[in-house]
């Protein structure tokens, strides 16, 4: 068992209740996807389980280990086999391409070898590698407020390519890159959820993308699991309840597409 | 709703707090310059503003006698060595404290695991150094070290080492505060420690502002170093002060002329170093 939450609740320091009474568990090597309106504690979620915040209630077990009650050794050790791609990425301006994508190692490696490395890239292979998948293999040397925001964002998912992760998880990896390229991003993080077997969990915003990449769904509103599906089984009234509060429900490049007739999910992907 | 709600839309809730401080400051600020006396018709009182003209008169000319300036430019060279020594020391006191108690920089900050109470407790001492170092002046220091280690330059550099070492501790940890800290929170969730975040999650946006206030810290050290000069710690001080006693005006004036210079000088190199770092 990956991930296992059990009742696990969260209000804000604003007294705001974010997460409430969510209990999922998630198997090694699954690939889920959290979808939902915004402000529905997708990235709440993603936060707890990355143990990055501590619940205020329920239990929460990650990788196999109950992080809150860790010594400070564990934890930190616990903590550099998850790697998460954050929606607006956590880089420096001014920091290279390179040194921002082997920065997902550094909680792995010795203290020695971080600092060296920015004396020097201990990995230029490594980075480049990785970037290529993203497709941005040209930008390994600039400097990453020069890049463009979907660019920027692809740096970050590289970043976590190449920090390994045992646990994979991403909130909303693809909310500036453009639709073409957001599902070869999507394709490459359930590639190497596949490859390494490791359990994938990830917030999007755009729907048919959820749909198409993952083998089972929870669909999140106000900080409650609405359901808990394979996507076969995710009906188009469902998905209207979901999104009740905004207009339509959300999809790839924000082309409002109504959830009628033939229903999103069988819309043709490219890939 | 209240016809004003209607044309206003729902009231800003941080106006008040904010006019609140605002004539708080201003109140603050008020009996402070009356303390101080503070009153600009003192200048333009006829005989003040004649014995202020004589005194600046006795300035000129200035003092260009070869000999002279030879001593000015060993005295100088004494100066920006000991400041420039001073602050060498100070950021090997200030960096390390700055980074030991640095908030954003704490592990336990986004959740501990068991033992942080150590790190919490140990952070506290640090903060009351940094606060002792810098809350006794650096002339007070440099009285101190004169008895330590003896009349001469190594008291002055003590001095600036540790009472700018508690500026410079201050006021980098408070940059580093007032930076963005998702990218370190971010690494410090991955499993990073405090120095390795450091270096990968804020030196890249910090370093302008730090390189910029430790150039004009050093400009301070230099001026402080001149003053120290008055208690026997040498260079530029010392030689102002002998030409102060010998009431050679035209020698005090050369003497602040180099003063100028200098800030000039530190002017154009923290706009180099700006430069080269942004
Ligand atoms: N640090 C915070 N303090 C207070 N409220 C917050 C904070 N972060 C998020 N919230 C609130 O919690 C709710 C859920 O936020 P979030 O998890 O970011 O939702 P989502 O990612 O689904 O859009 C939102 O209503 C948001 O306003
Ligand atoms: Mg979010």
């Amino acid at each position: 068992m990956s991930l296992r939450l059990d009742g696990v609740g969260l209000v804000y320091s604003n007294g705001y209740r974010a997460v409430n009474g969510v209990s999922i568990s998630i198997g090694a090597g699954e690939r889920v996807a959290i979808i939902g309106p915004s402000g529905a504690g997708k990235s709440t979620l993603l936060r707890l389980i990355a143990t990055a915040q501590r619940p205020a209630t329920g239990a929460i077990e990650v990788l196999g280990a109950a992080p809150w009650i860790l010594g400070r050794g564990a934890l930190r050790k616990l903590r550099s086999r998850i790697g998460m791609v954050h929606q607006a990425p956590p880089i420096p301006p001014r920091q290279r391409v390179v040194t921002a994508v082997l920065a997902g190692r550094v909680g792995q490696w010795p203290m020695w070898k971080g600092l060296a490395s920015l004396a020097y890239p201990v990995d230029v292979a490594g980075a480049q590698s990785v970037l290529a998948r993203m497709e941005i293999t040209d930008k390994l040397f600039e400097r990453c407020d020069r890049l463009s925001g979907g660019q920027l964002q692809r740096v970050g998912v590289a970043r976590v390519l190449y920090q390994q992760p045992d646990l994979m998880l991403a909130d909303e990896p693809v909310s500036a890159v453009d639709p073409a390229l957001s599902d070869r991003v999507i394709s490459e993080l359930n590639r190497e959820a596949v490859a390494r077997r490791i359990t994938l969990v990830a917030s999007l915003h755009a729907v048919d993308l959820a749909l198409h990449w993952f083998p089972r769904i929870i669909g999140l509103r106000a900080g409650e699991v609405e359901f808990d599906l394979p996507p076969v089984r995710v009906t188009d009234a469902m998905l209207r309840e979901l999104y009740a509060s905004e207009a339509t429900v959300p999809t790839q490049g924000d082309q409002p597409l109504a959830v009628e007739a033939a229903g999103i999910r069988r819309k043709p992907m490219c890939s | 709703m209240s016809a004003a709600a209607a044309v206003w839309g729902p009231r800003d809730p941080s106006a008040l707090p904010r006019a609140a401080l605002t004539v708080l400051i201003i109140a603050l600020l008020w009996p402070g310059f009356r303390l101080a006396e503070f009153d600009l018709a003192v200048l333009f009182d006829p005989r003040n503003r004649d014995t202020v003209g004589k005194f600046i008169g006795t300035f000129f000319p200035l003092a260009t006698s070869a000999d002279f300036l030879q001593l000015l430019l060993k005295s100088t060279l004494e100066t920006l060595a000991i400041a420039t020594a001073g602050m060498v020391i100070a950021m090997l006191v200030g960096c390390p404290l700055a980074l030991f108690v640095t908030r954003s920089l704490s592990i336990s900050r986004i959740g501990p695991g068991r033992g942080y109470i150590l790190g919490r407790v140990l952070r506290l001492p640090a903060r009351f150094a940094l606060m002792l170092f810098r809350s006794i002046p650096e002339i007070v220091w440099a009285l101190l070290f004169v008895r330590a280690v003896g009349l001469g330059p190594a008291a002055g550099l003590l001095a600036i080492g540790v009472a700018y070492g508690g500026m410079l501790g201050k006021v980098y940890s408070e940059i580093l505060e007032s930076g963005d800290v998702r990218p370190t929170t971010a690494l410090l969730e991955t499993g990073s420690g405090r120095f390795v975040a450091f270096f990968y999650g804020m030196w890249p946006a910090a370093l302008p502002e730090l390189v910029s206030y430790t150039v004009y810290r050093w400009e301070c050290a230099v001026r402080a170093s001149v003053i120290m000069g008055f208690v026997g710690a040498g260079g530029l001080g010392q030689q102002m002060e002998l030409s102060m006693r010998m009431l050679n005006g035209g020698e005090v004036s050369t003497i602040l002329l180099i003063f100028l210079l200098l800030v000039v000088l530190a002017d154009t190199l923290s706009a180099l170093l700006r430069k080269l770092t942004a």
